[in-house]
């Protein structure tokens, strides 16, 4: 039998990197907006849509924008692979379904 | 009594509860029923999928602690609520198609299935199922606590009365339905959730006479509240940063989330609920908390933070909409507890009956067994819940840390590192649950971090040392 050669788990593999590297660049954004901008004197903050600017681009950007790389790396770069495999069931369980 | 208030409540608990009966049939009996009970057998769709991971995920500190802490720090709460936007896709993604598929391999019905297939080992099956039991025990007793406050603050009835509807609504619809009565009605949790958050957003917004005049009254109060430091500057970026080890990344760990993760029909389906999933909890999450900063310029000078929500709700909309509103952190309550409430019944029947006391039981004594423990871990949670202890948020993420520290490296490990071991997995529970009690109650917030982050670091290394050790051989064969 194969060992761990299973080619979804590479897939997996990926997947599971990509979600990664993801929730990091969603920290940085967010951390960065906020104390970047969010850091400096009351006096010189800025306003969008009545929000201060810090909070605008790293909380309601970064939601929106976020959201949207989400999709786009679902839909571009995920790969649907089958959850059951016929040539895997053939050993042991013979799934009582 | 305000009876406007009540009735779409009411309307709402009714409807949930002829889910539950409704869902009851579709319950197979036979050779899967354990798969039906409680992972409805492994087909829920996308949307659904979404919903009850952000309705299970988004509890009664999203709803009614964190607006309230939003209300007393301000824009700075908003930002550390943010950090949950993550948890949308990073869950997903992580535990993503290999535990489907690896679940579906062994026939895992519950996390300790999995880890004990990876691991086996009794120990770590053992040292799993305790920490399930005790720390989502007491989740679930903060959480009823939350619901039984929730009815209590807006119906006018006695605590305990309160309580025992909460109670006997949850318990009816999981005890009947099982999985399936769970994750449906937590779609429909889920959707309430999102428009209560619609509208009690609006209504505050409007009440405060618009973003900018809110903006500028909070200004005018204390310009720390617009700052991402919170109004008496105790947010520090050190601080905020570690939430997205506790309430982002470190999601992974918790069972009832990846449990949800063995559940999904195919991988469309999981694709689906990444999206979705994201977008709704970052819209609840942005929507409920920055209505409780909002709240504070509508209604100054509330003392008790848990209440801001149903003040403001009642406050700034007409009776009956309010009631729809309401019913949003009651769902989401619900929703909560009542994954938990079966996953920790699946902990004892499954993973500890069912493996080391009677592994021969009977078909028909099993389900009645599931029904049974079910009804009486949610009588002995509601009895915990009557004489309440306080500050709701705490507790519940008292557990969450907990579980996270517990259970993180040992499910994503287990998943990605061949030489992951027993003695590491082992190790690693041992030092993550052990640490952080003893940082919590001892050294609480060490170097300006949430408590959780030390214990997740230091069960890595206990994981990591524990897998070279000699002994147990890594194994390979199913992963």
């Amino acid at each position: 039998m194969k060992k761990g050669t299973d080619w979804r788990y590479r897939v997996s593999n990926r997947e599971a990197i990509m979600g990664t590297v993801l929730a990091i660049l969603n920290f940085i954004w967010w951390y960065a907006f906020a104390y970047g901008l969010g850091g400096r004197p009351i006096k010189e903050y800025t306003y969008i849509f009545g929000f201060p600017a810090w909070f605008f681009y790293s909380c309601i950007m970064g939601f929106v924008v976020f959201t949207i790389l989400v999709w786009i790396m679902v839909k571009f770069f995920f790969k649907e692979v089958p959850f059951e495999l016929d040539e895997t069931s053939d050993k042991e369980e013979g799934d009582a379904q | 009594m305000n009876w406007d208030v009540i009735l779409p409540l009411a309307i709402f608990l009714i409807l949930v509860f002829l889910v539950g009966i409704y869902t009851s049939r579709h319950i197979k009996s036979g050779p899967s029923f354990l798969q039906d009970y409680f992972l409805a057998g492994r087909e829920l769709g996308g949307f659904v999928l979404a919903m009850t991971m952000v309705a299970t995920y988004g509890s009664a500190s999203s709803f009614i602690g964190g607006p309230g802490a939003a209300y007393q720090l301000g824009l700075g709460w908003v930002l550390l609520a943010m950090a949950q936007l993550v948890t949308g896709y990073f869950t997903l993604a992580v535990l993503g198609k290999k535990f489907a598929i690896v679940a579906r391999k062994i026939n895992a019905v519950t996390l300790i299935d999995f880890l004990k297939a990876r691991y086996e080992s009794k120990w770590v099956v053992i040292l799993s199922a305790l920490s399930i039991v005790v720390f989502l025990f007491s989740a679930m007793a903060a959480q009823w606590v939350g619901g039984g406050r929730l009815i209590e603050s807006f119906t006018g009835v006695s605590y305990t009365t309160a309580l025992f509807i909460f109670s006997a609504s949850v318990l009816v619809y999981v005890i009947a339905g099982g999985f399936r009565a769970v994750v449906i009605t937590d779609a429909i949790q889920g959707v309430v959730m999102v428009i209560g958050t619609v509208i009690i957003l609006a209504g505050t917004i409007i009440a405060g006479g618009g973003i900018e005049n809110i903006m500028s009254e909070l200004r005018a109060e204390n310009p720390n509240l617009i700052t991402p430091y919170g109004s008496d500057l105790s947010l520090t970026p050190l601080y905020v940063s570690s939430f997205w080890i506790l309430v982002g990344v470190g999601v992974v760990g918790l069972p009832q989330i990846s449990v949800r993760a063995m559940s999904y029909r195919n991988a469309k389906a999981m694709h689906r609920a990444m999206i979705i999933g994201t977008f709704v909890v970052g819209f609840i999450m942005l929507g409920m908390h920055l209505a409780g900063v909002f709240g504070r310029v509508v209604l100054p000078g509330i003392e008790v933070p848990d209440k801001v929500m149903p003040l403001l709700a009642l406050e700034v909309l007409p009776g009956w909409l309010a009631g729809i509103v309401l019913a949003a952190p009651l769902a989401a309550v619900m929703s909560t507890v009542d994954s938990v409430l079966l996953l920790v019944s699946s902990a004892i029947i499954k993973d500890v009956y069912i493996n080391y006391i009677k592994p021969d039981a009977e078909e028909q004594f099993v389900k009645k067994l599931s029904f049974g423990i079910t009804a009486v871990v949610g009588l002995s949670v509601f009895a915990m819940a009557i004489n309440p202890p306080d500050l709701l948020i705490w507790l519940n993420l008292f557990a969450f840390g907990g579980l996270e520290a517990a259970f993180i490296w040992p499910i994503v490990l287990g998943l990605y590192w061949k030489r992951g071991n027993a003695n590491g997995a082992i190790a690693s529970l041992i030092v993550g649950v052990g640490s952080y009690m003893f940082l919590h109650l001892n050294y609480p917030n060490l170097w300006g971090m949430h408590t959780v982050v030390l214990p997740i670091l230091l069960s890595l290394i206990a994981y990591i040392v524990g897998s070279f050790t000699k002994g147990v051989r890594p194994h390979t064969n199913t992963f």
